[in-house]
Formats: C-alpha cells, sequence, structure tokens
C-alpha cells in the first residue's frame, strides 16, 4: 500500500476532497444505473402477471 | 439485398455523409475560432487582436518568472521555442505552475506586446509517471550527460 | 452470417442467451472495477506532478471511452433498425442511451473536479470539453426525442436519425486535442506505439475500462431484456415464461 495510514488515505496530500468527490459521484451514479433496471424489472413481473392472468380470464 | 433496404441504406449513408461534410465545413469556417489559444509565434506575428480578451499557450521559459516582492505580482515569458511573449499576472498560481511546464493565459495584448494576464492555467502533459522514476532519470541524465529520451522511462 | 445476424435479432432468442451471459458481465465488471479502483487508489504511487489527484484518471477515462463506443453502438443499432426494421436494434437505441448519458455525466464531472487541482480551473471552452458536452446533449436529445412520441415506431425512426447525425461528433471528440489547441491533454494510452503513462499506473487503468465496458454490457443487457418482456407481453413465449415462474 502506497500510503501509510487511513487519515493519509483520506487527506491524499490535500487532494482528498477532489478524488474522494469524483468516486463518490462515480460510485453512486453506477448504483442508480445498475440498480433502476433490476427494481423496474421486478415491478413489471408483477404487472405481467396482472396482465396475463386477466387475458387469460377473458 | 432487397431493394427497398438498399435504398434505406442509401439514406442512412446519405445522413451520415451529409453532417460529416456539413461538419467538415463548419470546422474550416471556424477553425481560427476553435483553438483555445493563441501560440507565440502568432502573437509575436501579429495575428492577435490587441485589446480584446484572447488566450495565449506555450512553456513557461525557464528562468523567466519574476516575483514582486512586496505583491502577488508575477511575470514570466511564454514560448513556444520561436517566439516569446512577455506576461504579467496579479494573483495566485496554479499548484502545477512551473518553469518549462505548459501554460495558458486568459488576458488582454497590449500595444508594446506585454500580455496582461487575469487568469493563469496550467497545462499539463500526457505523461503520467511515479516520482521515483523521475529521480531516477534526473539522477541518470546528470550523471551521464545523456540527452533526455524522448519517452520518459 | 444471415442466419446468424436473424437469429440474434428474435427477442426470445436474444432474451433467452442474455440471460446466460448476464452472471458472466456482472461478475466480471464488479471483480474489475473493485480491483481496479482499489488498486488504483491505495497502492499505485502518485503522479510526479499532479500527485494524488491524478487518481481520478482511474474512473474519468474508462467513462469518457465507453460514453464514446456506448454512441458508436447506439448510432449502428439506429442505422441497423433504420434499414432493416429490426426491432431488437430499436430497443438497443432506446436502452443505450440513458447509460450512455449517466457515463457522459460522469466523464464531465469527474473531469471538472480534477481540472481545478490540476488546471486551476472547473471549467474551459477548449475543443475537447465543448465537444464531450455536445455528446451529453446528443444523448439527452434522443431520450427526449423517443419520449416526445406517441407512435413509437415514429419515435424510434426520429431517434435514430439524430443518433445519425450526432455520430460524426465521436472523430470529432477524439482528434479535438490533435487538431486544435486545447487545454486537455492527448490521449496518454496508446494502441500502436509506447503509452505515455507509466506501466504501473496503466495496469490499474486497464482493469476499470474493462470494468466499464463490461458494466455498460450488464446494464444495457438488463434494460433490453425488461423492453423485450414489455413489447412481446402478448406473445405465447412471454406467457410461458411469467407463469412457470
Amino acid at each position: 500500500m502506497y500510503f501509510e495510514t487511513v487519515a493519509e488515505l483520506l487527506a491524499m496530500d490535500g487532494h482528498g476532497p477532489y478524488v474522494w468527490a469524483a468516486y463518490g459521484i462515480t460510485f453512486a451514479t453506477l448504483v442508480w444505473l445498475v440498480a433502476q433496471p433490476l427494481v423496474a424489472k421486478r415491478r413489471q413481473l408483477r404487472e405481467l402477471r396482472g396482465f396475463l392472468r386477466r387475458t387469460e380470464g377473458a | 439485398m432487397h431493394p427497398l433496404r438498399r435504398q434505406r441504406l442509401a439514406i442512412v449513408l446519405l445522413i451520415i455523409a451529409g453532417t460529416a461534410a456539413a461538419a467538415a465545413l463548419l470546422g474550416y469556417a471556424l477553425r481560427e475560432n476553435i483553438n483555445l489559444f493563441y501560440p507565440p509565434s502568432d502573437i509575436v506575428a501579429g495575428k492577435a487582436p490587441v485589446g480584446r480578451d484572447i488566450r495565449a499557450g506555450g512553456m513557461v521559459l525557464e528562468g523567466s518568472v519574476k516575483r514582486a516582492s512586496d505583491s502577488l505580482q508575477v511575470s514570466f515569458i511564454v514560448t513556444d521555442y520561436q517566439a516569446n511573449v512577455p506576461v504579467t499576472y496579479t494573483g495566485i498560481l496554479p499548484d502545477l505552475f512551473s518553469e518549462g511546464e505548459g501554460v495558458v493565459v486568459l488576458g488582454q495584448l497590449d500595444a508594446e506586446g506585454l500580455f496582461h494576464a487575469d487568469q493563469v492555467l496550467a497545462k499539463h502533459d500526457e505523461n503520467y509517471m511515479p516520482p521515483e522514476v523521475t529521480d531516477a532519470l534526473e539522477k541518470a541524465k546528470s550523471q551521464s550527460g545523456a540527452p533526455e529520451p524522448s519517452k520518459p522511462y | 452470417m444471415w442466419a446468424w445476424f436473424h437469429k440474434w435479432s428474435s427477442p426470445r432468442w436474444f432474451y433467452q442467451l442474455s440471460g446466460t451471459l448476464l452472471p458472466w458481465l456482472a461478475v466480471i465488471s464488479l471483480a474489475a472495477l473493485i480491483v481496479g479502483v482499489a488498486w488504483g487508489l491505495m497502492f499505485v504511487p502518485p503522479d510526479y506532478k499532479q500527485g494524488n489527484s491524478f487518481r481520478i484518471i482511474y474512473i474519468h477515462v474508462p467513462a469518457a471511452a465507453v460514453a464514446m463506443a456506448g454512441y458508436l453502438l447506439m448510432a449502428t443499432a439506429g442505422a441497423i433498425s433504420l434499414i432493416w426494421r429490426i426491432k431488437l436494434a430499436d430497443m438497443v437505441l432506446k436502452c443505450a442511451a440513458p447509460i450512455g448519458a449517466a457515463l457522459t455525466f460522469l466523464a464531465l464531472v469527474t473531469g471538472a473536479i480534477w481540472g481545478k487541482p490540476t488546471w486551476g480551473t472547473w471549467w474551459v471552452w477548449d475543443a475537447r470539453i465543448t465537444s464531450v458536452l455536445v455528446l451529453f446533449f446528443l444523448y439527452i436529445g434522443i431520450i427526449a426525442l423517443y419520449e416526445a412520441f406517441d407512435n413509437k415506431e415514429a419515435a424510434g425512426r426520429a431517434s435514430a436519425i439524430l443518433a445519425l447525425v450526432g455520430a460524426v461528433n465521436i472523430p470529432i471528440i477524439y482528434w479535438s486535442v490533435e487538431w486544435w489547441y486545447s487545454l486537455h491533454q492527448p490521449a496518454s494510452i496508446s494502441f500502436t506505439g509506447e503509452s505515455s503513462i507509466h506501466p504501473q499506473m496503466l495496469r490499474p487503468l486497464l482493469l476499470t475500462i474493462t470494468g466499464f465496458y463490461c458494466f455498460f454490457g450488464w446494464v444495457l443487457l438488463l434494460k433490453v431484456r425488461n423492453e423485450i418482456l414489455h413489447r412481446e407481453r402478448s406473445t405465447r413465449w412471454v406467457r410461458d415464461l411469467i407463469l412457470s415462474r
């Protein structure tokens, strides 16, 4: 490991706020990108089941 | 291929060719304006307007940086190794500003050819190296006196 | 070749095949991203000039690269859907746009955060940065255009044409740093010669680039599969699939 302590890793010689902000925004965006279709799929399967049951009954 | 599809393919190719031609013409018409800055040789040759906001870019000439002792005023020379433009600036310089490094300055040129900068940006190059590697390079250079290799490692 | 083309363009076939591909893409992208980011943040030495702020490279470059590659994929899908009227290509166009927009946003934001300590400014209107901003607006325009039409066939066609027109921007972004004087530095990774980034720093970058590409593929497949289920909801195979679960 390049940094000696966790505090040094967080500070990054003064560049910490920039580096961690960039990584934080990226992490949040990637999580949102992958979570959105997963949530949509659950909702869609629920709706499809209802839709199919209705058309089946008709 | 089905004639209808061939026709659609032709339309698609036409769209691509048309926009490429439009973009090329636009780029040609704006060719000077898309450049972010003027190189010093253009400024010395009188191609840059005087008294208007422009940007100049090049290297900070080694040994040219002079700081005022009582203020944040600093003067240096921007060069492309063909021509030199003297720059004066009052303010805080970016961390990466140093002699022999790339720089882009925003400001106005006066009639004497002095550039009054309102903003100084450091321009860095595409080389990324760990500090130990540059130290080793410096050492090797000073020992052998050999010229710096074109690639830094 | 045409048989292969038609097989892949069948939504049902694509749904089944993508289902087996999905876990692989997920595992590879997560592994490459976690290892690459940890390596780049904690183990690689800082840059001799930029110091630790250079570590932003491990997300900035992959985001920008995949945003551009994703656009080419989307424009190709647009061309295929215009010429052959293949439904799957239209779905790929529709689903790739929001992912590309998000990655372009990331490239712009991480670039701005990097620019402040490195150049001394968050933003500058140079050719590279401005053309990437245009890429972002193209993605947004394609999403908006797709939503603007009630008739989905017309929506797909209009978006495909916009995607094709915007494709001219990709070579402009790529070569902007060489054609014009810009503040942005030229590329550090070279495919033909020696890269100007030290191998020690390059290795984790190659990992995160791989990770971002696989991530794009993963999310794209998730979205396209949802779209397939929605559009094919009245077919027998979707009914059997849903009711058998």
